[in-house]
């Protein structure tokens, strides 16, 4: 066990994993000097330009270029820098890595991950803030990491480097500081959520940042005496669905709560999960909470509306409760 | 005497590719028309053999080939199997992708073809990225990344021809340029000088060729590949060839001035060429006609092997999607 931040536990991560395997790399604008938000930080001094690798700012090329790399036997890791700019790069994603494995009949496969640091973080505006976690869920070949934690950004990064599949991990900018215990030693596995916290009253279920404020409301509500089950999905796809059925059975509410735009968000296919087939365990209509249908502004007192608060979460709870 | 007889050995080597080529898209247009057993589009490469047989004679079987979506002969040159191709047409079981892929996806990694694609100039980035791989991994194999004249004016050409130069990566890019983006005259929808010029100011050395003359081309692609294979980093291969027919096998190019298309067709043979060259050399008429006759009849049996094919396995539908969170599993 040690104490880090969660850019410093995929950096540990990363490093780790390079060490013990030479066909790992790295590629991506500015990693030379530890990428942009510093979590590369000393691994081009470790392991050398050819594996750490600077880029051309060509979102395509990086991506196409760390695919055809993946498709003769590497195993690349490669940064968007903003999950914004990787909407450049979305034919050699969407059109070419998701889809290579099945076109090809299983003769090839894409061992990548490609990192899109996501969210909203401070007055970044509409280009640089984005959550788009559920376009890639609809996405047939893709993996969806979206990490909450240091010990999940650890323990996701090992097993997303580890995996034969494309994974599209989406670390939130606003946690890159946030520091916990790590324990390299922990189990993972995509498509198990963490259960963040017990009770038997309300099922929430959320992922990335919001899987905090989720964590943090369900504190505001024990002390109220209203026990929340708050489920950290961790992956979207897959997303741990038999979790969240048994969570509803026991307690016959549904709250989801996500960053994202709430429109055709993925607390839409949670809901519609649940409904589908646990509704007769339901004793209030599901609920969702996410941002409005709008752009994200510059100005902080703008911006601050369009965020899903703890206080949001609890309050929602509440009036399910009520 | 001897270096004659290699020469004639490469010549004859060179038209029947290019025999085999053409008869296996007769058979497929076949397929398509007079079966319909073909059912999503092709795209046939007549008149553009050259190319294919040319580049791909240059090559090891070890090499790599990305190809586009009228990727058939570049395929067949790399090294594979008639009827597997076929079967991949016909969307069959025992195909090259298990008839999951079609025409436009056609690969067979174990020659080296890591794929056609549908996408036009999407295998630039991806063809670049096969020689990063390749210069990571240490060995000393090539790539040959090929895209038709409509590929220069996307972005992947810039972004992946950049990065081969820039990384210094062991690539031979090849324009093979027959004119038409689709069913539009290139050079009115394309600025400045051209395929070659634009990968020149890039600082890849480019080199073009007539893409009617098989030993041109081959002559071209050795010394190139070479190169690239020597020095490990890009070259430029600019094939100026011509498509005889429409852009799919259901296109009849009516856009296209008739007489023009004909006469360049007619004089841009290079199945036609080759033969008068072999002809001149004192091959005799009956040996030029059974290399014809004996590729007829290798890809009437590939047709026919595929028509007796059955379809893939229904759960193929659900696999080779992902390991993790596999439709295979349980189909959401």
């Amino acid at each position: 066990m040690a104490r880090m931040t969660y850019a410093e536990a995929a950096r540990q991560a990363i490093a780790e994993a390079m060490r013990a395997d030479p066909r790992v790399w790295c590629v991506g604008e500015d990693l030379g000097r530890g990428g942009v938000f510093g979590q590369y930080r000393g691994l081009a001094e470790e392991f050398g330009p050819e594996r750490v690798s600077d880029a051309p700012i060509s979102e395509a090329a990086i991506m196409g270029a760390a695919f055809g790399a993946a498709m003769v036997g590497t195993r690349p890791v490669v940064e968007m820098r903003f999950a914004d700019f990787a909407l450049c790069a979305t034919d050699e994603l969407v059109n070419q890595i998701a889809k290579a494995r099945f076109m090809f009949g299983g003769q090839s496969r894409a061992p990548m991950v490609i990192r899109q640091p996501m969210g909203m973080w401070r007055s970044s505006a509409a280009q640089h803030s984005q959550s788009l976690e559920a376009w890639y869920a609809h996405i047939p070949g893709l993996v969806v990491a979206v990490p909450a934690t240091p010990q999940d950004n650890y323990s996701m990064m090992r097993a997303a480097i580890a995996a034969d599949d494309p994974v599209v991990y989406l670390e939130h900018k606003d946690l890159w500081a946030m520091e916990g215990e790590v324990d390299p030693a922990a189990p993972f596995a995509f498509g198990q959520a963490r259960h963040r916290c017990q009770g038997d009253d309300i099922t929430i279920v959320a992922w990335s940042k919001t899987a905090n404020h989720a964590e943090e409301a369900a504190g505001i509500l024990a002390a109220e005496g209203i026990g929340a089950h708050v489920i950290d999905l961790r992956s979207l796809w897959p997303w741990d669905r038999a979790a969240v059925l048994e969570s509803v059975g026991r307690t016959g509410r549904l709250l989801v709560a996500h960053e994202a735009v709430q429109v055709a968000g993925f607390g839409a296919e949670v809901v519609a999960a649940v409904t589908e087939r646990a509704f007769g365990a339901l004793k209030a209509p599901p609920r969702r909470l996410g941002a409005p249908r709008t752009l994200i502004p510059y100005a902080p007192n703008l911006e601050e509306r369009l965020r899903v608060t703890p206080r949001m979460i609890a309050d929602a709870a509440r009036e399910m409760l009520a | 005497m001897r270096e004659t007889n290699r020469d004639i050995g490469r010549s004859l080597a060179l038209l029947t590719m290019m025999e085999r080529i053409r008869a296996f898209e007769r058979q497929a247009e076949l397929a398509a028309t007079r079966d319909r057993l073909v059912l999503g589009a092709i795209h046939l490469s007549y008149g553009q053999e050259a190319v294919a047989a040319g580049v791909m004679h240059a090559l090891r079987r070890d090499d790599l080939l990305l190809s586009t979506h009228r990727g058939h002969g570049h395929t067949l040159a790399k090294g594979a199997d008639p009827a597997a191709m076929m079967k991949e047409l016909l969307g069959r079981a025992g195909g090259c992708c298990g008839g999951k892929g079609g025409s436009m996806h056609i690969a067979d990694f174990g020659v080296g073809m890591l794929g056609a694609n549908g996408v036009v100039a999407a295998n630039i980035t991806i063809g670049a990225g096969a020689a990063h791989g390749i210069r990571l991994l240490g060995d000393d194999r090539i790539v040959v990344d090929i895209f038709g004249d409509g590929a220069i004016n996307r972005g992947p050409f810039l972004e992946g021809l950049n990065w081969a130069a820039v990384f210094s990566l062991p690539v031979l890019f090849v324009c093979e340029d027959n004119e038409w983006s689709a069913t539009t005259r290139t050079a009115r929808m394309t600025a400045g000088a051209g395929a070659a010029a634009r990968a020149r100011a890039i600082g890849i050395e480019a080199e073009t060729v007539d893409g009617a003359d098989v030993e041109a081309v081959a002559d071209l692609a050795a010394e190139l590949v070479a190169r690239v294979r020597r020095d490990r980093r890009p070259a430029f291969l600019h094939a100026r060839t011509w498509r005889a027919g429409g852009h799919t096998y259901f296109d009849p190019a009516a856009y296209r001035d008739s007489a023009e298309a004909e006469a360049r067709a007619r004089e841009g043979d290079p199945i036609e060429r080759q033969r008068a060259r072999l002809a001149a050399a004192g091959i005799a008429a009956a040996e030029l006609d059974a290399i014809r006759a004996g590729a007829m009849a290798e890809m009437e049996a590939a047709l026919a092997a595929a028509a007796a094919a059955p379809f893939p396995p229904a759960a193929a539908a659900f696999s080779d999607v992902q390991d993790i969170g596999s439709p295979a599993g349980e189909a959401y």
